[in-house]
């Protein structure tokens, strides 16, 4: 459950003058266990929501009420010096789990995510695919009601990224209780393929501009009419060339 | 390059240079006729090396024990320097600027002083080696703590890591190639430290005392196979902590090797 109210938050610039308006009377709720994905041109403040969502800035006017939320970063920021299940395991070491039930909650993960077999591969050998799944178990396994995902998928060749999108909405769908995820992507069709609503928000300083509920059944594929017809909603909303 | 090519021409190539310098040397005084008292020739050190094998280890024994013990020194404070200097921007104010002046002192002018402090002996010296190899250990290891990745720490505050555990975690495995790094620029400025420290503690052994005790002999030849075993120490320091380094850190390694391709 996520609620903010009319928040804006404006980077003040060097010597205290005016900077950049990052967000702008932004308002929006999440229920538990939905699935939301934000898309919106670059730089209009979408990674700026998640971190005001895990408690990393603090609004400048407006408030910002979440349910504990953990991130996972655009990059994969993976530790170089530790193998794939060790990096998997940081945020469950962090919270003072011993080494060898951490790994023991990560093998299951592993072994769904078609990572088995790499568990002792460092990041700088993995491929960027497998790189961003162990940062997704990482994330999963932080054990927070909220997952912020910030364009997990943005760095990725188109081939990977589809495959990564399917497997995300099978892992959410997996877990016993359904988690409320926040997904910011520029990725319109990625959004029209994942969320359950979809938010559009406009070039700095970003606003919300539309809410769409999506109403159609996940898995849903890129080909499918409904999802075409969505895809062309939000590019239009977000002010493509028809 | 091959990897076995590599290997040999990292053996080889400095070898080579070794020998030709040491031809141009042999020529220079065959042709020039310079006195062996100001100049001996690669031919009469070799014969001192082995001449005086005995001295020379014994000596060298003593010397690499107080490099050894001055350079664990500096790591200690070294390190402990760093990472306060990385976490307090007070103590990086009041110290940073003149940890950097300090560095522009000439040891020899300490001497005097430590020798009052500290007696004759061992203690001096540890601390002139320990001088010489603190700074660059402070700045390589300061340079590892800084690069690392502000949005990794902030991934670290959304699991509720505490500042210690920020350390522990991220920070401090960053800062070992930093660290590894300072040891080894450390290691070579060392046998320069202890050559000071032997002779401004008006030291009875090791290798600078040696130096010393040479000139004073006029025994050239012997003075400068002092000098090619000091050299060599040198040298052998530096292998193996490189070789330390590849095994303590090799994920340093094998980012190395995947940019390079």
């Amino acid at each position: 459950m996520i609620k903010l109210e009319g928040v804006s938050l404006v980077f003040t610039g060097r010597r205290g003058q005016e900077g950049v308006r990052a967000l702008d009377g932004v308002s929006l709720e999440v229920g538990s266990g939905e699935i939301v994905a934000v898309v919106g041109p670059s730089g209009c403040g979408k990674t700026t929501l998640l971190e005001l969502i895990c408690g990393l800035q603090t609004p400048g006017s407006g408030s910002v009420e979440s349910e504990p939320a953990a991130l996972m970063p655009q990059r994969d920021l993976l530790l170089p010096w530790l193998s794939a299940a060790d990096n998997a395991c940081l945020a469950l070491r962090v919270r003072g789990v011993n080494r060898a039930d951490s790994l023991a909650l990560v093998k299951p993960w592993f072994e769904r995510l078609g990572l088995s077999g790499f568990e002792q591969t460092r990041p700088a050998q993995l491929s960027g695919g497998m790189r961003q799944r162990v940062s997704f178990v990482r994330t999963l396994l932080a054990g927070k009601p909220v997952l912020a995902l910030d364009e997990p998928f943005a760095a990725l060749d188109a081939l990977t990224r589809a495959e990564m999108q399917q497997w995300l909405g099978t892992a959410l769908a997996s877990e016993q209780q359904p988690r409320t995820v926040v997904l910011v992507t520029h990725d319109v069709e990625e959004a029209a393929l994942l969320g359950d609503r979809i938010i559009v928000m406009s070039p700095r300083p970003g606003r919300v501009i539309a809410d769409l509920t999506v109403p159609l059944p996940r898995p849903r594929t890129r080909t499918d009419p409904a999802v075409v017809a969505l895809r062309e909603q939000v590019l239009e909303l977000l002010g493509a060339p028809v | 390059m091959s990897s076995r090519l590599h290997r040999t021409a990292f053996w080889l190539l400095p070898a080579l240079t070794l020998l030709l310098l040491l031809g141009i040397w042999q020529l220079y005084i065959d042709v020039s006729g310079v006195s062996s008292l100001v100049l001996p020739s690669p031919h009469e050190v070799a014969r001192a090396l082995v001449n005086d094998r005995g001295t020379l280890l014994r000596n060298l024994g003593r010397t690499a024990l107080e490099i050894v013990c001055g350079i664990l020194i500096a790591v200690a404070f070294g390190f402990v320097a760093a990472v306060l200097i990385h976490w307090s921007t007070l103590v990086r104010r009041a110290l940073y600027p003149l940890l950097v002046a300090s560095q522009a002192v000439p040891l020899v002018i300490l001497a005097p002083v430590l020798v009052l402090w500290l007696n004759f002996g061992l203690r001096p010296i540890l601390v002139v080696i320990a001088l010489v190899c603190f700074f660059p250990i402070v700045v390589t290891t300061l340079g590892g703590l800084e690069t690392v990745d502000p949005e990794l720490l902030k991934l670290m505050r959304t699991f509720d890591a505490s500042r210690w555990q920020q350390f522990r975690r991220v920070e401090l495995p960053s800062a070992m190639p930093g660290l590894l790094t300072g040891i080894k620029i450390a290691a070579v400025f060392s046998v320069i430290g202890a050559v000071f420290g032997e002779q401004d503690a008006g030291s009875g052994s090791g290798l600078g005392y040696l130096l010393n005790a040479t000139f004073a002999n006029y025994e050239p030849a012997e003075e400068f196979a002092t000098v090619c075993v000091l050299s060599g120490f040198a040298i052998l320091l530096f292998v193996l902590l490189t070789v330390a380094e590849r095994r303590m850190l090799p994920w340093a390694y094998q980012m190395k090797e995947i940019q390079s391709r």
